[in-house]
């Protein structure tokens, strides 16, 4: 299942409660200010074991209009809007975590 | 494939409305169908035709309007009608019924129920929502 969040760590707990709760075969896609923990920050490690495993992606456009695209962390895949069609209908319909 | 978006939010208060313009348009763009556009909560005032942003600023409200399928056929934007009324968003029927004066819905856009969004969950592949 595809999980979005468009939530900054900083702001609300919405990414940890995605990542307690998804199953294993789950992935993410960081949208709007969730891009902010797609960077190397104190709150990398929330998503830094999933990402290890291919299963965090982050939108591109949201990356750059923060102007963080060359802090993105490890293993973590940068996808174009078109990407995140893809990433829908490859893993069904979205929980958006708001 | 048959994709439906839902849209929480209103233009220029929160990104949602934005991302799930360009979301739409890169399904078209990939090949996919839009079936409906449902418009709920704060995500009614995307459907105003009296929004008016300056000349170098994008448009919203245009580009839903705008918003064609592939194949030309045209979009059904649907605007929940009780969110619509309390935000004071009528069309001509509504503004008659409930005995305002003029009415602000965009053309292209029209209002309904609920059932609309559930309809769209059944009839579509995927449904999408976006919101803050």
């Amino acid at each position: 299942m595809l999980h979005t969040v468009n939530k900054s760590s900083f702001e609300r707990n919405s990414l940890q409660s995605c990542v307690n709760i998804i199953d294993d075969s789950s992935v993410i896609l960081l949208i709007e200010d969730g891009v902010i923990s797609a960077t190397n920050n104190t709150q990398s490690s929330i998503v830094s074991d999933l990402a290890s495993q291919g299963r965090v992606y982050a939108l591109q456009g949201d990356l750059e209009a923060r102007g963080i695209s060359s802090k993105v962390a490890d293993n973590i895949k940068v996808v174009d809007y078109a990407g995140f069609v893809d990433l829908v209908v490859e893993h069904g319909t979205p929980v958006s975590w708001v | 494939m048959k994709i439906s978006i839902q849209v929480n939010e209103g233009p220029y208060q929160h990104q949602s409305a934005d991302t799930a313009y360009q979301f739409a348009k890169a399904a078209i763009e990939k090949g996919h169908e839009i079936f409906r556009v449902f418009f709920y909560h704060d995500g009614v005032n995307n459907a105003s035709r009296f929004t008016v942003p300056p000349q170098d600023d994008r448009n919203v409200v245009n580009n839903w309007a705008d918003l064609k399928n592939a194949d030309g056929s045209d979009i059904d934007r649907v605007v929940c009608v009780a969110a619509a009324l309390r935000r004071g968003m009528l069309d001509e029927s509504e503004a008659g019924k409930n005995s305002v004066e003029g009415n602000n819905i965009h053309p292209a856009f029209r209002i309904s129920g609920l059932g609309q969004l559930i309809e769209a969950g059944i009839q579509s592949d995927r449904l999408v929502v976006f919101g803050d």
